[in-house]
């Protein structure tokens, strides 16, 4: 699927993240699945979705290099498919 | 990003700040007393753990952030206050999934778990017909299952799940099985027979045959849908990986609390050898998990060992710990059942006294095999 960089995005309030040394696991209590956030990068960005206009933007402010965007892109779209964060 | 999924399994291989799959067995009562219990369950232990002592334990599992807990005994239900538990741990955010013989799950008990969120019920068979299955876990046993099947289904549950451990007696009834899932709008959990507890004593009999291993592989490969536990992934010797976690997670991510409170490095090996502490001791769990020196060690890269020269050896890791311990295998050899047959040829070489023993842990009576003195379920 594709993921549109330049919409907003939220943490789904039934996720909840847990720090790892590798990252973080986030659990869905609504559909229970385990998901895993596997540099410490992505989880920043991920809790910045929040309080940024667009996806694009909360890669920016977690300091992600232009060539890695396509890898993080393809995550968040991962991660809306498991509901772990949604467009809000 | 520079972490993909193999890198993910070593950072597992260092271990979590918390586990992902937390066994915890709240009583060594069963009304049952099946050939195979890896816990040798049967009569309660006076030393049980409280409902304060539990509510504490809740507490902890909340504060690591332990997503749910996978529920077990024994018979869990059979404690007084399992129900209470149960609310308590819900509503602290640690889910329950649990283990039952169905022995207590009456219509009541149905609709009140079908209004309770984040709960997760498994009911096990060891067959899927009453011969088969009694002929394991005692007579009437199978009644009692469907009976609660039954009544999850009646109440509007949704998707329960329905546990079968493999052997050499069931693994031709794994369709049928599915069957009985697909009736109930259930879903099919087939996990592998370790000898723990009192299946050390029948395991040679009744643990599948190098062809049957083979069947299962091929079974399982095709309908990924079945949950496994991930365990077997002795199996991924044979060709592609089965889906899940190929590798023992035991003081990685996996991790026991049993009855009495003690904590071990994984469900399988109720033994002194692998018994982490206890959650009564300061600290609790919490101290247990980031700082014993067992699970410290069992979280250092795997020797190989004897397995170092086999191309498998990625994909099997060396198959299950437990399975090693309690056959008197090497820990850093292949598993009793490596499908390349190094395994059998190691089990040739063990004297049986050699074998660590499980001894009676909590069974009521022996138990043999095809004469089990359980009590008919009620």
């Amino acid at each position: 699927m594709a993921f549109d960089l330049h919409r907003a995005y939220r943490l789904n309030p039934a996720a909840t993240l847990r720090p790892e040394p590798f990252g973080a696991l986030v659990y869905h209590f609504g559909n229970r699945r385990l998901s895993f956030l596997k540099t410490r990068q992505l989880v920043t960005v991920v809790r910045l979705l929040d309080s940024h206009a667009s996806a694009a933007a909360a890669l920016d402010a977690a300091g992600v290099p232009a060539g890695q965007r396509p890898r993080y892109a393809a995550a968040l779209a991962a991660l809306t498919d498991s509901e772990v964060i949604d467009a809000r | 990003m520079p972490a993909d999924t193999a890198t993910l399994t070593e950072q597992f291989n260092g271990g979590l700040a918390a586990p992902i799959c937390l066994t915890w067995e709240l009583t060594y009562a069963c009304n049952l007393q099946c050939v195979h219990c890896l816990s040798a369950s049967g009569r309660r232990d006076p030393r049980e753990l409280s409902t304060q002592e539990c509510l504490r334990v809740i507490d902890e599992l909340e504060r690591m952030q332990v997503f749910y807990a996978n529920i077990g005994g024994g018979e869990p239900t059979l404690r007084p206050d399992f129900w209470d538990l149960l609310d308590y741990s819900v509503a602290h955010h640690v889910g329950i999934k649990f283990s039952t013989n169905g022995v207590r799950l009456d219509k009541r008990a149905a609709r009140r778990l079908a209004r309770t969120d984040y709960v997760d019920v498994q009911i096990s068979i060891d067959g899927a017909t009453a011969d088969v299955n009694d002929a394991i876990r005692g007579t009437g046993s199978f009644v009692t299952a469907r009976r609660a099947m039954d009544n999850l289904a009646e109440a509007g549950f949704g998707e329960f799940k329905i546990s079968i451990v493999v052997t050499r007696h069931n693994v031709s009834q794994l369709d049928e099985f599915q069957q009985i899932a697909q009736g109930y709008g259930a879903r099919l959990r087939v996990t592998r027979l370790r000898p723990s507890g009192r299946a050390a004593d029948h395991w040679a009999d009744l643990h599948p045959t190098a062809a049957q291993q083979r069947q299962l592989y091929h079974w399982l490969s095709a309908r990924p849908d079945v949950l496994t536990g991930d365990s077997f992934f002795h199996l991924s010797a044979l060709g592609a990986p089965l889906p899940g976690l190929n590798l023992c997670g035991a003081g990685r991510v996996v991790c026991l609390i049993d009855p009495v409170g003690d904590v071990y490095a994984c469900p399988f090996v109720l033994h002194e050898e692998f018994r982490a502490g206890n959650v009564r001791e300061p600290g609790g769990f919490t101290r247990l998990w980031r700082e014993s020196e067992l699970l410290l060690r069992l979280r250092e890269p795997a020797a190989a060992g004897a397995c170092a020269s086999c191309g498998m050896f990625d994909a099997c890791q060396g198959g299950c710990m437990a399975a090693k311990f309690f056959t008197g295998l090497p820990l850093d050899g292949p598993d009793p059942e490596c499908v390349l047959g190094h395994g059998e040829r190691e089990l040739a070489k063990v004297c049986l006294p050699d074998r660590p023993q499980a001894g009676p842990g909590h069974s009521r009576v022996r138990v043999f095999l095809g004469q089990i003195a359980a009590r008919a379920a009620t």
